[in-house]
């Protein structure tokens, strides 16, 4: 057997191994579910302005993303949001509930190493890519628009 | 009425994360990036509140309003204080929910035990 043939053939053992996500489905899945995580959203945010309509635009909406947060925050910390997760792939993912999923998921699986190398340093795993790509891309338009 | 449109955008973009993941086995920190740029891009180019005014929480609670709100705050900064605004636009403009999701995962990072890793 030639190293071609023998990596030929590792590949297609690995091919086989990969767990497959049966596309339709989990395409439909991430489909509703993420519209309901964006509808949970929008009637937040109208209830925030129905109770408290002194309440400026933007402002509700950053109360509406904190309580979403928090919401999938809590759900991650008694394991739910991760069964919902695996159902809904991009649907849970792409959401803000993702991001916050993605901070305090590493937070409590690493908690066993320390409370500062384990929750503090970990929480960032993933989130940390999201902030520096934020930050830097946000400087750059700045920049841009100070000159424009 | 407006639900239907929050729940078919909000929906059509968590799908082409989707099949993003599918056909690519993109890790979900990229996928976040990724989609967060979009928003950048999108206020950058003055098109996201076009976008948001009739397609509300469907691109807002996206990660996508994540990276738009980082822009816009950006811009707006820029355009009241001039350079200081570069630095300072952004993440004070996303500070509630970077906030929020450092402080709640910390305190249940406290209190909690991981489920779903024995």
């Amino acid at each position: 057997m030639t190293e071609k043939e023998r990596n030929e053939a590792y590949n297609k053992y690995v091919q086989n191994k990969i767990p497959k996500t049966r596309a339709w489905p989990s395409l439909f899945n991430s489909f509703w579910i993420g519209g309901l995580i964006c509808v949970l959203g929008q009637g937040i945010n109208d209830l925030l302005l129905l109770w408290f309509p002194s309440l400026a635009e933007q402002t509700a909406w950053t109360l509406t993303l904190i309580i979403l947060i928090f919401l999938a925050s809590f759900l991650t910390a008694i394991g739910v949001y991760d069964l919902i997760g695996k159902f809904a792939g991009g649907g849970s993912i792409v959401p803000i509930t993702g991001f916050s999923n993605s901070i305090t998921s590493p937070a409590l699986e690493f908690k066993r190493e320390g409370i500062v190398y384990g929750i503090c340093v970990k929480m960032f795993t993933i989130a940390g890519p999201v902030i520096v790509f934020g930050i830097v891309s946000s400087m750059l338009v700045g920049l841009i628009y100070l000159f424009v | 009425m407006y639900y239907l449109w929050v729940f078919l955008i909000g929906g059509a973009i968590c799908m082409i994360g989707e099949i993003l993941i599918i056909k690519t086995n993109i890790t979900s920190a990229r996928i976040l990036v990724l989609f967060e740029l979009v928003g950048v891009f999108l206020q950058a180019i003055g098109v996201y509140d076009y976008i948001s005014g009739f397609a509300k929480a469907g691109i807002n609670v996206p990660i996508i309003g994540f990276g738009a709100s980082l822009a816009k705050g950006a811009i707006g900064a820029v355009k009241a204080n001039g350079i200081a605004g570069i630095f300072t636009g952004g993440l004070t403009a996303t500070a509630g929910g970077i906030a929020a999701a450092v402080f709640f995962a910390f305190i249940f990072g406290l209190i909690f035990k991981s489920k779903t890793k024995k």
